[in-house]
């Protein structure tokens, strides 16, 4: 079933004459469990189409359905509960909160938590599993500013994964990285994904992009092409039998 | 997202930026803390004048002669109160105490080398120390026998007996007054400037010797001794309504007028607390307003800071719309920092103004009194400033497209 679904979906700048169409009729859909990466080029709309994607911005012509849901014609406040449940964003500068430990940082989304009446005790003890499972156990009471870039993303990925989001946005993860911590940053993606979470990625990087089961190229606000990514093809045969 | 973290948030931010925060608070700090001293002066002021009036004796009713009535003209032909209307009141009105009679004059005194000009000399009655609340510290007070056959004696207040004879004892000696001889034979106790005058600079002596010796009249003889004053103390304060009617009646007839053109007034010392509080009330407003006017003024610190916070974390802003703050979250969190902030202000302008009330009633010789509701004014009005120059700021950030902020450097 499709998580995502995008129809004749548009977003135009300004107004009259000199507005502007960042995306320009795209319709897509992404199943539940796929790893999508969205490749093109500077100016191809690929962050307007993230920022929709994200909740963050709202369609000027189309529909958005995310799970189920009909985004399109929210609140910004509804979007806000949605971003916080449905959506973990992962970002290239990590945008951690600086003077928080890791803990505090992976704790927050769940401070905007409405629906969920949990404890302190309990954000607090899911928190700490999250960090766990990101494989940060000893640096939970670090700042940012202590961590290593790698560190940082890892904690990133442990706030986006908090609520147990619909969908994983990931935009240049590992472009502020070296190669290695780049890697293992990626490997980690690989793992959530076989753990059955829906990743959409934004990427310059082709060969990162290797990594996912599809590639959207877009170009002049369009759906230029999608390919099918290669080496991923037996992950997803995986990741079917782990969902 | 629940208050408490709300304010969690808002200390980790104030305490994180120490000295932006403090001198963001200075403004509150100096508006309720003037506020709290002005309060405290004035009513201060105030606590003093009503204890230097009470400080005269309780339950008292002042009959004066009333010179804006009656005026010159009636005091030619004869009118004003007259001595004889104290034994009157006394003989007719119910509910009466002690009547006492005060007749002042200003004359110069001589005590072997010492001489004194300009010395101001009461004659009274017998009950004047009771009605007065006045103690005798050495010796005693005229009686009413001394009274009637114009004894020439004198009671002294402490300082001027202090001043005519030094460390000797009074008693017994003489002074002169005006070249009339009087026998010192009592010194009151010490009683301080109360309403504006020095009793203990004077010097008491039975009334009979003032009208015959230092304020003759050539009407006394068919019209009575006139007098300043007639001072009439009552059984308690549910009578005292009552007895100034009496009072006002019986004097109205004794002196042949109508209520409306009566020749003296009747007053209780609520009168004159009322008629002194009245002028430091305009006092008590101007300076309020002048501590409302700074706590603004501090308001407008706190929404320019607010101001530049909200910019300098827009970037936070951002993050935190992204994973899911919505604009109310947003706005009352930068609400909550405002008002922490001028509530932080306030508590400690509470302490500099109690501390500066305090300070201030010690250095100098104002009175001041912490007033319990003045903190509750000065402690709410800075929440309230608080809420109302945080709000533009703390909605501003709401209103930040998350986008935007988190591209914002």
């Amino acid at each position: 079933m499709a998580v995502i679904e995008i129809i004749d979906l548009s977003r135009i700048y300004g107004k009259g004459e000199i507005s502007v169409r960042a995306l320009d009729g795209v319709n897509l859909s992404i199943e539940r469990g796929e790893f999508v990466a969205v490749m093109g080029p500077s100016g191809s709309g690929k962050s307007t189409l993230m920022n929709i994607v994200g909740c963050l911005d709202r369609p000027t012509e189309g529909r958005y359905i995310l799970d189920s849901v009909e985004v399109s014609e929210m609140s910004r406040a509804q979007l806000a509960t949605i971003r916080n449940e449905q959506i973990g964003f992962i970002f290239q500068s990590y945008n951690l909160f600086n003077k928080a430990t890791a803990l505090k940082n992976v704790m927050a989304p769940m401070l905007y938590d409405r629906s969920r009446k949990r404890s302190n005790e309990e954000k607090e003890a899911r928190a700490r599993e999250v960090l766990i499972s990101v494989g940060l156990e000893d640096r939970m009471e670090h700042e940012p500013t202590e961590l290593s870039g790698g560190q940082q993303q890892r904690v990133a990925i442990a706030r986006a994964l908090v609520n147990d989001p619909a969908i994983i946005l990931a935009d240049e993860p590992t472009g502020n990285l070296d190669s290695r911590s780049g890697e293992e940053i990626m490997e980690l993606m690989h793992e959530l994904h076989q753990g059955g979470r829906t990743i959409v990625m934004v990427t310059h990087d082709a060969s990162i992009a290797e990594h996912t089961e599809r590639t959207i190229f877009l170009r002049d606000g369009r759906i230029e092409r999608i390919t099918k990514g290669g080496t991923v093809q037996e992950t997803k045969e995986v990741a079917s039998e782990s969902v | 997202m629940n208050l408490s973290e709300f304010i969690r948030l808002a200390w980790e931010s104030i305490s994180g930026n120490k000295m932006r925060s403090l001198l963001t608070m200075l403004g509150i700090i100096i508006g309720v803390a003037s506020v709290i001293i002005m309060i405290g002066i004035s009513a201060g002021t105030e606590a003093a004048i009503e204890e230097q009036i009470t400080g005269l004796g309780s339950n008292l009713v002042f009959v004066t002669r009333n010179f804006s009535r009656g005026g010159p003209a009636a005091f030619r032909q004869g009118g004003g109160l007259v001595y004889e209307d104290a034994s009157a009141i006394a003989d007719n009105v119910n509910g009466v105490v002690a009547v006492i009679v005060e007749q002042p004059s200003t004359e110069t005194v001589k005590a072997g080398n010492v001489v004194l000009d300009g010395v101001a000399i009461r004659g009274s009655t017998a009950d004047f120390p009771s009605v007065r609340d006045i103690e005798i510290d050495n010796g005693r007070y005229f009686t009413e026998r001394e009274v009637d056959r114009t004894q020439k004696v004198a009671v002294l207040g402490s300082s001027l007996a202090q001043e005519l004879f030094g460390e000797a004892t009074p008693i017994g000696q003489t002074v002169t007054v005006d070249n009339i001889k009087l026998t010192v034979i009592g010194v009151f106790e010490e009683r301080g400037l109360v309403s504006g005058t020095d009793f203990d600079a004077q010097l008491y002596t039975p009334i009979t010797v003032v009208f015959q010796k230092f304020t003759p009249s050539q009407f006394a003889r068919f019209r009575g001794d006139r007098v300043r004053a007639i001072i009439v103390e009552v059984e308690g304060p549910d009578v005292l309504d009552s007895t100034i009617q009496q009072i006002e009646l019986l004097l109205a007839r004794r002196h042949d007028v109508t209520l409306d053109a009566a020749d003296f007034s009747v007053t209780t010392q609520q009168d004159i607390i009322q008629t002194q509080e009245a002028t430091t009330a305009a006092f008590r407003s101007l300076l309020a307003w002048v501590a409302g006017v700074s706590l603004i003024v501090g308001g407008i610190g706190i929404m320019n800071i607010m101001l530049v916070t909200v910019t300098e974390r827009t970037r936070e802003i951002g993050i935190r719309q992204a994973i899911g703050a919505a604009p109310d979250d947003i706005r009352w969190q930068f609400l909550t920092e405002a008002v922490v902030l001028s509530l932080a202000g306030g508590a400690i302008g509470v302490l500099v103004g109690v501390g500066g009330s305090m300070l201030f009633g010690a250095l100098s010789d104002m009175r001041t009194v912490v007033v319990t509701s003045s903190i509750i004014l000065a402690f709410t009005s800075a929440a309230v400033v608080g809420i109302f120059f945080g709000f533009y700021p703390a909605n501003r950030a709401s209103q930040l497209d998350p986008i935007e902020a988190l591209r914002h450097e």
